[in-house]
């Protein structure tokens, strides 16, 4: 993709790959609430190759979904899009109108979502055929019997055993994990080129979580789609992702590959991540920290580092100067902070 | 689905029984000899040989013990014997037959435009919520739930039938026999009665599309690219309708209620007003059998909505 | 459906704190239309209880000759009806009529139809069974057909004067919502610790009934009692638009709309005055009602 007019400073000093499908500068999504302005999004850049598998990691309401969602502009009031920039094809996306002709002609075609709740993210009046075949109908141009065909087949690959009897049945004859593949099916079925996949597994069992997992990153490889895993969990993303981002409180404080994050994580925030997995491989009788203290509230937010609170690494810095930006360590690898971490990082976390 | 169905025919089976007794009984209620529902005024009971009265108490069954004679009653109704008007001088069930049809024809056209009309503006004020369709319409169901019908008719009878002569001011022809004069006389009745249907069904229709919106499902409809319309009428229509549908009994109960006034104040002679005349008249086999088929018309309705609540809803047909 | 819904209804034993109260007045005062329906039933309780010195004429005396149907104007701000009798005042005391009958009829409903619900959540079984379908076979009837029904038979017994019968026929045709009410609140929480405890100490069912689970219905009564005196006022004067309950010369809304209708054209104010104070009376309990329960629990929305 060619170069993006009015990029920052800390996009042009990074490599760029031809094959860079997906750009988000800079992006800020709020909600206008009771209580004041949310920065749910404050901020965010970051970028998807073509077949590539990224994760997004961070605690519950550090506005990962949000930034997924606002890519989709599937943002409602009284939340907000405020700035920023989402690149798809030469194209910024946010430019769109939001329930417009283009921004349809994308949404499910081109980038797809599954979404955390498999149990409601199905229409209970409508069949599995209905849901599935309404957006072959749309994007591809098929007819009725067609699209059909293509449903059964589809659903046949996410395996769903004898898939043309449980074509007509509705979402609760389905259990979680059928339904989380159905929507599998149901995402990829315009082969789109991204897969967004908003906590896919937190809702279902950990035999379940490793199966679809497994199962959609098959699938992208199939469909040659690229796949963004957004996640709470770093153990989610371990095996599957490429690269990894890491949000906290709107934003982005540490990306790399994901021998950078699991191998020599430089954020005190990431560093508190890794501690609170548990792993099987550990000798016996390693505690698990958890991190100390509650994510920020979002409203009022101090010009500080967000994480400031929490930090066991802080310097006299983090107090006087304002959330610092992203900067780069080396080759991949970037963080938003002050303090030198390296020296404290000598636990075993490699992988 | 099986069990809920013949669980609830039970049940409403249990609430007919008792719809009859309130019925049967509450007329016993009435001072005095029994015998007063069946013959005419106390003057005319007063008049009477001893011997007559005990005739007649033998030929209503009022010798017998009460559950009996509530039985008798019973098996007179399953077989059409609704008993003997004593204003009219006619069979009652005959009598039915010639008022039903005018209230079942303003009942079913009120239910009609109640249901279209206020799903209709439910979908609307609730997709563009916050606009002045929506500022407009909403506050104006609160008056379309608490507007005394009788007065509305009076207003419409003042404004388009004096004031402006547009429609006819009372009266009701069967659309059989003129079906233009027909419809010019039933639009401000079925308007009156329509009225709480519409703000009902209306303010029901908005707040579970609201309510739909919210859902993941929703999202979900957004997110594969599809156009508002779409979303609004193949997503949230079927899911939205569902409790609107419930609104149904009480909306038929609304209407039958309202007609007594609402063919009152249009000289409609439907069995609202017959009720009302057999009351001041004293005609209580009469009285006896409007409540008692006003009633059991609810029952029904309030069962089927019930069956087809289950029925719309995959979750509960297949549960 | 209903028992979902009202799982955490109430719960309301704790003291109401002053934050409590500013948040239930900011809620309640939020909408233009409660205010406003406040503001009219503060005017229509004055109204009635001082309507002895408010009105200018006495209701009941029958005018001189020429005093007949005079219009709106004049020494008689609303006119006068056919015996002469002043409008304004008459439509003044229609006020009493109508909020004694409303206040009344929910007493004496409450009074019966409470109990009815929460005995029937609480020992379930076959007595739960035969209240609530009762209930149920009670609502079969339109509102103002069985207190029609009620009314007609009532009215045979020279001993109860006309706006008693109305008052004991809209009473007992509005219990099974004072039954459904707190049938509802009692299955939700019947089961729950504090109660489970009360009768493992040995507290009597009286006791656990009406000073452990009432409560709890309170939030959700005020509600319902509120709109229900809307209810009411209209079905009184639909009752009475029909001629049946107050005696002459006692005034009602209704009546006075039926008596005024024979002049339609001719003199608007004696049948519109007292229309348009039924239709704001209703309106305002409506407003109020849906006020408070939006302040006191908006759970109970699309349930009340």
């Amino acid at each position: 993709m060619p170069s993006i007019p009015g990029s920052e400073a800390y996009s042009s000093d990074k490599e760029k790959s031809m094959a860079e499908l997906l750009k988000v500068e800079n992006l800020k999504t709020q909600f206008h609430t009771e209580g004041g302005v949310v920065k749910a999004v404050d901020g965010i850049s970051y970028h998807i190759d073509e077949r590539e598998i990224i994760g997004l990691v961070g605690e519950s309401g550090c506005g990962k979904s949000v930034s997924q969602l606002s890519v989709m502009q599937l943002i409602s009031t009284p939340g907000e899009i405020v700035g920023g920039e989402v690149i798809f094809e030469g194209q910024d996306l946010l430019k769109y109108k939001t329930h417009g002709p283009e921004m349809r002609s994308v949404r499910g075609a081109k980038i797809a979502m599954i979404f955390q709740e498999p149990m409601t993210s199905l229409n209970p009046v409508l069949t599995i055929n209905q849901q599935l075949t309404e957006m072959l109908e749309l994007h591809l141009g098929m007819s009725k019997k067609v699209a059909r065909e293509r449903a059964i087949e589809l659903l046949g690959m996410v395996g769903i055993p004898s898939a043309h009897n449980r074509i007509d049945d509705y979402p609760h004859q389905f259990s979680g994990g059928m339904r989380q593949r159905v929507m599998i099916a149901m995402a990829l079925s315009c082969s789109p080129k991204i897969l967004i996949a908003d906590e896919p597994t937190t809702a279902l069992d950990v035999t379940t979580q490793a199966q679809l997992l497994e199962l959609m990153k098959d699938m992208v490889e199939r469909f040659k789609a690229s796949l963004v895993i957004v996640t709470h969990n770093l153990g989610v993303v371990a095996r599957y992702a490429q690269r990894i981002y890491i949000m906290y409180a709107g934003r982005i404080v540490e990306e790399g590959t994901i021998k950078d994050i699991f191998g020599k994580p430089r954020h005190p925030y990431t560093i508190g991540l890794l501690k609170c997995i548990p792993r099987l491989d550990e000798e016996e009788g390693r505690k698990l920290v958890p991190i100390e203290g509650l994510p920020p509230n979002l409203i009022n937010m101090p010009p500080t580092c967000a994480f400031l609170p929490r930090c066991s690494y802080k310097v006299e810095r983090c107090f006087q100067e304002p959330w610092p930006p992203l900067k780069r360590l080396h080759d991949r690898h970037y963080i938003s902070c002050y303090a030198n971490t390296e020296e404290k990082t000598g636990e075993p976390t490699e992988r | 689905m099986t069990t809920y169905i013949v669980r609830r025919l039970i049940q409403a089976l249990v609430v007919l029984i008792l719809v009859t007794l309130i019925v049967f009984f509450v007329m016993r209620l009435l001072p005095g000899d029994p015998i007063l529902i069946y013959v005419a005024q106390t003057a005319e009971l007063e008049a009477m040989p001893q011997e007559r009265i005990d005739e007649l108490r033998a030929e209503f069954g009022l010798d017998k013990p009460i559950m009996v004679q509530y039985a008798n009653w019973m098996a007179g109704i399953f077989r059409g014997d609704f008993g003997t008007s004593i204003f009219y001088r006619e069979d009652v069930g005959t009598l039915m037959l010639e008022r039903f049809p005018i209230t079942i024809h303003l009942t079913l056209l009120s239910l009609i435009v109640g249901a279209i009309f206020g799903v209709l503006a439910g979908m609307l004020t609730a997709v563009r919520r916050g606009k002045w369709l929506d500022k407009i319409v909403t506050p104006l169901t609160y008056v379309g739930l608490t507007i005394p019908v009788f007065l509305l008719g009076i207003l419409l009878i003042y404004a388009f039938g004096v004031k402006l002569g547009w429609l006819p001011i009372s009266g009701y022809t069967s659309p059989l026999d003129d079906f233009w004069l027909s419809t010019r006389q039933v639009i401000m009745p079925v308007f009156c009665l329509a009225i709480f249907g519409v703000a009902a069904n209306a303010r029901q229709m908005r707040s579970s599309m609201l309510e739909v919106t919210r859902q993941d499902y929703i999202r979900t409809a957004w997110s594969k690219g599809l156009g508002e319309r779409a979303v609004v009428m193949r997503h949230m229509l079927k899911n939205s309708l569902i409790p609107v549908i419930t609104l149904m009994g009480v909306s038929v109960s609304i209407i039958l209620g309202g007609s007594v006034l609402v063919e009152r104040v249009f000289a409609i002679p439907g069995v609202g007003s017959l009720l009302v005349s057999s009351i001041f008249g004293q005609d209580y086999v009469v009285v006896q059998a409007i409540t008692l088929i006003f009633a059991v018309i609810i029952l029904l309705v309030n069962l089927i909505v019930d069956i087809s609540y289950a029925w719309l809803d995959p979750r509960i047909r297949y549960g | 459906m209903v028992e979902k819904h009202t799982s955490d209804i109430g719960f309301s034993e704790a003291p109401v704190r002053a934050s409590e109260w500013r948040r239930f007045r900011r809620v309640f005062f939020e909408r233009k239309l409660v205010t406003f329906g406040l503001v009219v039933l503060v005017l229509m309780v004055i109204a009635a209880a001082f309507a002895p010195l408010l009105t200018p004429y006495d209701p009941y005396e029958l005018g001189d000759a020429g005093e007949s149907l005079l219009q709106p104007g004049g020494e008689h701000l609303l006119g006068t009806d056919l015996l002469g009798r002043d409008t304004l005042s008459r439509l003044i005391y229609g006020a009493r009529t109508a909020l004694m009958v409303g206040f009344i009829s929910v007493f004496i409903s409450g009074f019966i139809g409470v109990p009815l619900g929460i005995i029937a959540g609480y020992f379930g079984g076959v007595i739960n069974m035969v209240i609530m379908r009762a209930m149920d076979a009670i609502m079969c009837f339109p509102m103002l057909l069985l207190a029609l029904l009620l009314a007609a038979v009532l009215r045979e017994y020279d001993v109860i004067s006309g706006i008693w019968v109305v008052i004991i026929a809209l009473s007992i045709a509005i219990i099974p919502g004072y039954a459904r009410v707190t049938h509802g609140v009692t299955l939700s929480i019947k089961e729950n610790e504090y109660i489970m405890a009360q009768r493992a100490m040995g507290s009597s069912n009286m006791r656990v009934m009406f000073r452990h689970i009432l409560p709890n219905a309170f939030p959700p009564l005020i509600v319902l009692v509120t709109m229900q005196l809307g209810a009411l006022i209209l079905a009184e004067a639909g009752l009475s638009f029909l001629g049946i309950g107050i005696d002459p010369p006692g005034a009602a809304w209704g009546a006075m709309v039926w008596d005024g209708y024979r002049y339609l054209a001719n003199n608007t104010a004696l049948w519109l005055s007292p229309g348009i104070a039924i239709a704001l009376v209703v309106f305002a309990f409506n407003m109020v009602g849906d006020g408070l329960r939006d302040a006191l629990d908006p759970r109970l929305r699309g349930l009340l």
